[in-house]
């Protein structure tokens, strides 16, 4: 079962491989457009997806009601110190997409936040001009050297995901991730394994209880749940991969002015 | 000499008439959001402020067109009866789930930061949902059609970059393909969620 999985994941990146560093915004958007990445494993994928529903009413959502009624600075500090972690990823990313100057105002931020802002709880760097952090990982660095997507994917307990994505993700154990270097890994001396978990499941709560009232909105005005959450991560990441809040093709105009007429 | 001032003076007369009635798409979005936003803070039952964000919706939202687009290609085979039914039930289906959507926030501030005029059908216009002590801050960009200036209608609501009317479009679309394309069985589903 494992062989035929990778023998997937292998055929499908070979497919979607295409390297090509010099790739222009257009190629990358249009590779990573919604309506283009199939859900090759549609039945499986709505199957872990209720699993990972039901998993959250009873473990994410309570907790996360909870977390929510923490005082504001508290929660902040929470997601600051989060924030701080996950420079960790994104600086090395940045340098792997070449954005140098973006690297080097984000080691700043780590830095600063690290020290002054003891352990990122205060984003001093922010007050101090460092704005506009931005996260990045190695799924959208492969993807800015023209991997596609492959297939959707919806993972236990993590949730959706693209083959690219999830076998970039391995990236992090492989080394590509300091905080587990220095918690799971094998430099340990002064964290504990649990504090990577800890961290990873505060990340889980704390993303839960900033978009809870979305999260139940969607999923009472859904027709179909399953798709809405599927559209809404991968329009998210093709934001995340092109590094633009700008609307990206949200329409056709020309299909609208045919209805229009 | 005379007749020709006149004639000027009722030119400019119809032009300063004619250009007075065109709304700007950021006055607009604003006035609508105040709109709804006083129905929200207003103590009225649910089943009231629902009733009045509906009237909202039916003024400001252009309900056919984000039909007919959500709906996607599969909107040239249906006939005149189904395109007929197919309005009909969307509009029941859009505005049970807009104002469901609205009815859970209290009091909501929303301030209009600025436009970008895309061509002379489309305005973005931006805007900021300001944060609580329960969830942060938002951006919302509304698109507003200004094909006819006079009556801008809105065409999607674009949260943190994440378009509705595409979700939408999408989450409709699994529905036929997970039923051979047939358009009954997403009748079937908006007639399902508009009765519940």
């Amino acid at each position: 079962m494992i062989k035929k999985f990778l023998i997937i994941i292998f055929t499908t990146l070979a497919l979607t491989l295409n390297v090509n560093a010099g790739s222009d915004g257009d190629l990358i958007l249009k590779k990573n457009e919604p309506a283009e990445v199939k859900d090759c494993f549609e039945k499986i994928n709505r199957f872990t997806f209720a699993f990972n529903q039901t998993l959250d009413g009873v473990v994410f959502k309570p907790i996360a009601s909870l977390y929510r009624k923490l005082p504001s600075p508290a929660k902040t500090g929470v997601s600051n110190s989060l924030d701080n972690i996950s420079h960790l990823i994104t600086i090395p990313n940045n340098i792997l997409q070449g954005d140098f100057k973006q690297a080097g105002v984000n080691t700043g931020r780590f830095i600063i936040n690290t020290t002054v802002g003891i352990l990122g709880i205060f984003d001093v760097a922010e007050y101090l001009g460092l704005t506009n952090y931005e996260k990045e990982d190695y799924g959208q660095s492969l993807a800015k050297l023209g991997v596609g997507p492959g297939c959707y994917i919806v993972l236990p307990v993590l949730g959706p995901s693209t083959i690219r994505d999830t076998v970039a993700s391995t990236f992090n154990y492989l080394g590509g991730d300091p905080w587990y270097n220095i918690t799971v890994g094998e430099d340990t001396q002064y964290f504990k394994n649990s504090d990577y978990y800890y961290s990873k499941g505060a990340s889980g709560i704390d993303f839960r209880a900033k978009n809870y009232d979305s999260i139940e909105n969607l999923k009472k005005n859904s027709l179909d749940f399953y798709a809405s959450v599927k559209s809404l991560y991968l329009q998210d990441r093709q934001q995340k991969i092109l590094n633009s809040r700008k609307i990206i093709n949200t329409q056709n105009d020309s299909d609208w002015d045919e209805i229009s007429q | 000499m005379k007749i020709r001032k006149i004639i000027l003076i009722i030119f400019f007369y119809f032009l300063t008439i004619g250009s007075s009635f065109s709304i700007e798409a950021d006055i607009f979005v604003q006035s609508t959001v105040n709109r709804a936003s006083k129905i929200l803070s207003e103590n009225l039952s649910k089943d009231e402020k629902i009733n009045k964000l509906k009237i909202i919706a039916e003024e400001t939202v252009d309900i056919r067109g984000i039909g007919f687009y959500t709906l996607g290609s599969i909107r040239k085979n249906l006939d005149d009866n189904q395109k007929k039914k197919y309005s009909k039930l969307f509009r029941e289906y859009f505005l049970k789930s807009f104002s469901s959507r609205l009815s859970e926030y209290t009091n909501p501030e929303i301030d209009v930061l600025s436009k970008e005029v895309l061509n002379e059908n489309y305005t973005i216009v931006n805007s900021l949902l300001k944060g609580t002590s329960e969830r942060p801050e938002v951006k919302i960009d509304w698109r507003v059609y200004t094909k006819n200036p006079e009556n801008p209608l809105i065409r999607d609501l674009i949260i943190e970059g994440l378009s509705l009317a595409r979700t939408q479009k999408e989450e409709f679309a699994s529905i036929l393909n997970s039923n051979d394309n047939q358009i009954d069985a997403l009748f079937k589903t908006l007639e399902e969620f508009s009765k519940n």
